[in-house]
């Protein structure tokens, strides 16, 4: 059973980037369009907006890196665990929730870890892997999404964002309580 | 964004200072900087190929096709975008490059969503409240394929590394819901109150 949804999903990802594509360029050749030379109209903005987003990504991703290396965020596990304890969070996968919002590798490499002490079929090892899998690196997303069409005033972007990930974090260990507790 | 910014730089240097990590701070820095730069070129290639698919899109008229079939749905948390606007349709692919967790290119289809959110925004500095829905929408996918977290789990000897998907469907699902919630609340509270300049304060 796991095997074949394992096949499945394995299908899925390797064929939607060329079924996507492949539909498109079918449809729009069916409507007569100008297929390469539209191709390339389109392709010319994508190196503007590699670019754009370049000062908005220096920013926050050097701050976030300075930040976990002074071992500032050390300290502020330690300042939100009572909190987090209170909330359901196993201390083990704290630093997986507090550094899945600020970095994308950070948080690979420290679910990766996790999952290496536990064990992948651990409640903790399966928890860090939901959590890895149910929420986004949200200052990247602001900093990307916003940095490519030069926003600066970002109103509530950030709590929204930070909130979605709470909320993403806690369901993870909520779950994972209800669905591998046996 | 300015406290926050703030709090992770002076926080960064005091702690470092504490800790006597100040060596090992600033080699962090300094890779950052080189890797945020690799991180946005390496974007390029993919992001010029999925902007010239979804032109191709846009001529061939799929793009509007889309966002007419599922107006229904994203009218309600998108109401200042225009109807059989093409912005609905950008959205709608970067959900769904989502959801198959196709990565940088899900990245550069919602870029492309962006674009044209931007297009129909009133104050181009200010972030318009579509956007913060569709970031919160971006930031909570569901993501059917976690290929990553699965390549980890069976590299460390799993005995069913995809055992998670069905947690992780039902997460993201909580953490989706709770995100357009959040976004449609807050886009209320006076301090995120768009302050931009009336036409009659222009006049003055």
């Amino acid at each position: 059973m796991s095997e074949l949804l394992a096949a499945a999903l394995r299908i899925i990802s390797d064929w939607a980037i060329p079924l996507i594509a492949g539909s498109i360029v079918l449809i729009a050749l069916l409507q007569r369009v100008k297929i390469y030379e539209v191709f390339i109209e389109g392709a010319k903005e994508g190196f503007n907006v590699g670019v754009r987003i370049i000062p908005y990504l220096v920013a926050i991703l050097c701050a976030i890196a300075f930040f976990r290396a002074s071992g500032a965020l050390d300290l502020l596990l330690k300042i939100v665990a009572p909190v987090t304890n209170l909330l359901g969070m196993p201390q083990e996968a704290l630093p997986m929730a507090l550094v899945r919002p600020l970095s994308g590798s950070g948080a690979l490499g420290i679910m990766s870890e996790t999952i290496q002490t536990h064990g992948p079929d651990s409640f903790i090892g399966r928890v860090v892997s939901v959590m890895m899998g149910s929420t986004e690196t949200t200052f990247y997303v602001l900093a990307v999404y916003f940095g490519s069409v030069g926003i600066s005033k970002i109103r509530h972007a950030m709590w929204v964002g930070l909130i979605a990930n709470a909320a993403g974090l806690l369901a993870a260990v909520w779950v994972c309580r209800w669905i591998f507790s046996n | 964004m300015n406290y926050i910014w703030g709090i992770l730089i002076l926080g960064g240097v005091l702690l470092a200072a504490i800790n006597g990590r100040m060596a090992e701070s600033t080699q962090a820095l300094i890779e950052a900087a080189k890797s945020s730069v690799e991180l946005a070129i390496g974007l390029i290639g993919l992001m010029a190929f999925w902007l010239g698919l979804m032109r191709l899109a846009e001529e061939a008229g799929l793009v509007q096709r889309i966002s007419r079939l599922l107006r229904p749905v994203l009218r309600p948390l998108f109401p200042d975008i225009p109807k059989d606007d093409p912005a609905l349709g950008n959205i709608v692919a970067n959900l769904t490059a989502n959801t198959l967790g196709l990565g940088n290119s899900a990245t550069a289809l919602g870029l492309k969503a962006m674009a044209e959110l931007q297009r129909l925004n009133p104050n181009k500095n200010i972030a318009s409240n579509s956007m913060v829905t569709f970031l919160a929408m971006n930031d909570s996918c569901i993501t059917l394929v976690p290929a990553t977290v699965i390549a980890v789990r069976s590299s460390a000897g799993s005995a069913n590394p995809t055992e998670i998907i069905g947690a992780v469907i039902l997460a993201t699902a909580i953490g989706f819901s709770v995100a357009i919630v959040a976004a449609k609340t807050l886009q209320r509270f006076p301090v995120f109150r768009i302050q931009a300049p009336t036409p009659e304060a222009q006049n003055v």
